[in-house]
């Protein structure tokens, strides 16, 4: 078990080094030249080489790449190009907005598509199940926005049961942070519970097929226990592999969301950055959410090795 | 096992005519989609006004029977932009799922047979894939000018991994069959067994994973857009038609709700063929979603 561990932990490595090595050589082998263009279209040939001097790209690749690399393994992201802010700072202030829409999102999603995704199995080419799949298959082609959007429409503008948008720190009480997060949660997470529930389904409908489930079913043990303790445990390891491959969804989900519903997390960050072409705040969000994405990943990888025994690598 | 069955059946020439019949999946999301094609083609003709024309009297038109699906804060005809919206969409899905599948069906070949090169090229696309596609193709507009070009190359490359995945996993299962071993024992060319041998293997996934890509392509344009990283704001997109009308959203719902339309239905349209395809050409994955 340790070993495997380690193992799994040894892999991040390489794919951190890669998304670290792709966002510093995009900056230096973009086309044209990056500079003046996050300078602006009116910059004069000064500000061009503030820029340019402050990305330090002024001096060799090689003495640049050693003194990103030395300051990212201390934590430090650069400055912003604008603010003069550090890029560590910015992102630490937006981070808890971020952190209560996504936890919030994964919990009920998860929380409800993995019953459905049962119920859809259990119940299979009936009613139930056809609705489930028609769900899925409508909610997987529904981009953020536009549910985010009819969401607002009708709770928010129509009948006017929760805010339009907008973000109440926790720390202002339970309830107003609550409501909240209800619509952005809705409409970020409803791909995620299609993606979630479609698997679900799937890896319990295989598994309802096998000897032993039979076996349980003809002993007599009660339908929930079968399906509960015999089945799900048994059909764990795709369902938990997608929640992590949907964690990429949800992150680029976040951005939007974010932006409908005026929160002022990281999503809207990185929005900000981009349209004001503030390269280092892109590249600090980038590292942070591949950091986040392969972070979550790791613990998939960790957890299949108690889901299946049988897994070792 | 029904599959069995198939299996062990002869070999029939693939008929678009059964195909169709036995999967009514296919059928509807073709014609949905060959629908939305001919649409976005033949947009000058189908608009009711020019889609750029401002006119600031009709501003905030509610949908009616001279502005089919009302008008935007400029007094443009929604209805139009819409029309001429799917040409973007359409445009960046098709190449994106083209570019992606050339590219990922030769790096896939390359690394499923040349085990050399593996290792390296696969390091790099677990990288790439650790970058949510939006936020890789955010970075790479953030250093250039807008346009559309850097708009398909900016989701071209986040979906490129997504396609060398699969079919380098075809190469691998057909590397290790008789068939191939048999091949190479009986002094058969390199060039010649990839062309004959393994590529024929992986179309069918590679056609699957495309329709997939499109229909991702084409969400990622219009959530780019939508956040202002996209096309150009003049052109008209249903990216950009929905972010310029988040000002009126409360006035003007349908600047928003229909262009939203339009694009599920799309995206719908693409993966209803893909899941279609996916249940005709690739039984054994077919049978694992």
């Amino acid at each position: 078990m340790t070993a495997y561990i380690a193992r799994r932990l040894f892999a991040v490595l390489p794919v951190m080094a890669v998304v670290a090595l792709f966002v510093f050589f995009l900056l230096r082998f973009a086309p044209g030249d990056p500079a003046a263009i996050i300078a602006g279209d009116d910059a004069t040939a000064e500000s061009i080489a503030a820029v340019r001097a402050k990305l330090g790209l002024d001096r060799p690749v090689v003495e640049q790449f050693a003194v990103w690399l030395w300051g990212l393994l201390h934590g430090d992201m650069g400055v912003s190009i604008f603010s003069n802010l550090p890029v560590t700072r910015l992102i630490a202030q937006r981070l808890e907005p971020t952190l209560a829409l996504t936890l919030s999102t994964l919990f009920v999603s998860v929380g409800l598509a993995v019953p459905i995704g049962v119920l859809a199995a259990w119940k299979a080419r009936k009613l139930v199940d056809r609705l489930v799949m028609g769900f899925a298959v409508l909610g997987f082609a529904m981009p953020v926005f536009v549910l985010a959007y009819i969401l607002i429409y009708f709770f928010a503008v129509q009948w006017q049961l929760l805010p339009v948008q907008g973000y109440q720190p926790i720390g202002e009480g339970l309830w107003p942070f609550v409501q909240s997060l209800i619509l952005p949660s809705v409409a970020l997470g409803v791909t995620y519970m299609a993606l979630i529930a479609r698997i679900t389904r799937a890896s319990m409908l295989e598994v309802l097929q096998q000897d032993y489930i039979r076996t349980a079913n003809a002993k007599g043990l009660a339908t929930d226990r079968v399906l509960l303790l015999h089945a799900l445990k048994n059909a764990a390891v795709p369902i938990v592999t997608v929640i992590g491959i949907g964690i990429a969804l949800l992150i680029s989900g976040v951005v939007i969301t974010e932006t409908v519903f005026n929160i002022p997390g990281l999503g809207r960050l990185t929005v900000d950055a981009v349209l004001k072409r503030d390269y280092p705040i892109v590249q600090g969000l980038i590292l942070v959410f591949a950091a986040a994405k392969v972070l979550v990943n790791l613990l998939i990888d960790i957890s299949y090795a108690f889901l299946d025994p049988r897994i070792r690598y | 096992m029904t599959i069995l069955v198939d299996d062990l059946a002869p070999p029939r020439r693939f008929s678009l005519l059964t195909a169709i019949r036995r999967n009514p999946t296919i059928a509807f999301g073709g014609l949905l989609l060959a629908a939305l094609i001919v649409m976005a083609i033949l947009a000058p003709l189908i608009a009711t006004s020019d889609p750029f024309k401002i006119a600031p009297v009709n501003r905030l038109r509610p949908p009616s029977e001279r502005w089919w699906f009302g008008t935007d804060q400029f007094g443009r005809d929604v209805f139009s932009r819409t029309v001429y919206g799917a040409r973007v969409s359409l445009i960046v899905g098709l190449s994106v799922a083209a570019f992606s599948s050339l590219l990922g069906l030769a790096l896939g070949l390359a690394c499923g047979y040349f085990r050399r090169i593996d290792g390296l090229v696969m390091r790099v696309m677990d990288g790439l894939m650790a970058i949510p596609s939006i936020l890789l193709a955010i970075a790479l507009i953030t250093l250039t000018r807008p346009g559309l070009g850097i708009v398909i190359v900016a989701i071209v490359i986040p979906e490129v991994p997504r396609v060398v995945r699969v079919v380098r996993a075809v190469v691998l299962s057909i590397r290790a069959q008789p068939y191939i071993e048999s091949a190479i024992a009986g002094g058969t060319k390199n060039a010649k067994l990839l062309l004959r041998h393994v590529l024929p293997n992986t179309l069918a996934p590679l056609i699957v994973q495309s329709t997939y890509v499109c229909a991702s392509a084409m969400l990622i344009e219009a959530g780019l857009s939508f956040l202002g990283a996209g096309v150009p704001p003049e052109v008209p997109s249903w990216g950009n038609i929905i972010a310029q009308g988040r000002t009126f959203f409360q006035i003007a719902p349908w600047t928003i709700l229909i262009p939203g339309t339009f694009l599920a239905i799309t995206v719908l349209a693409v993966n209803l063929l893909g899941d279609g395809l996916r249940d005709r050409l690739d039984p054994r994955l077919a049978r694992r979603l």
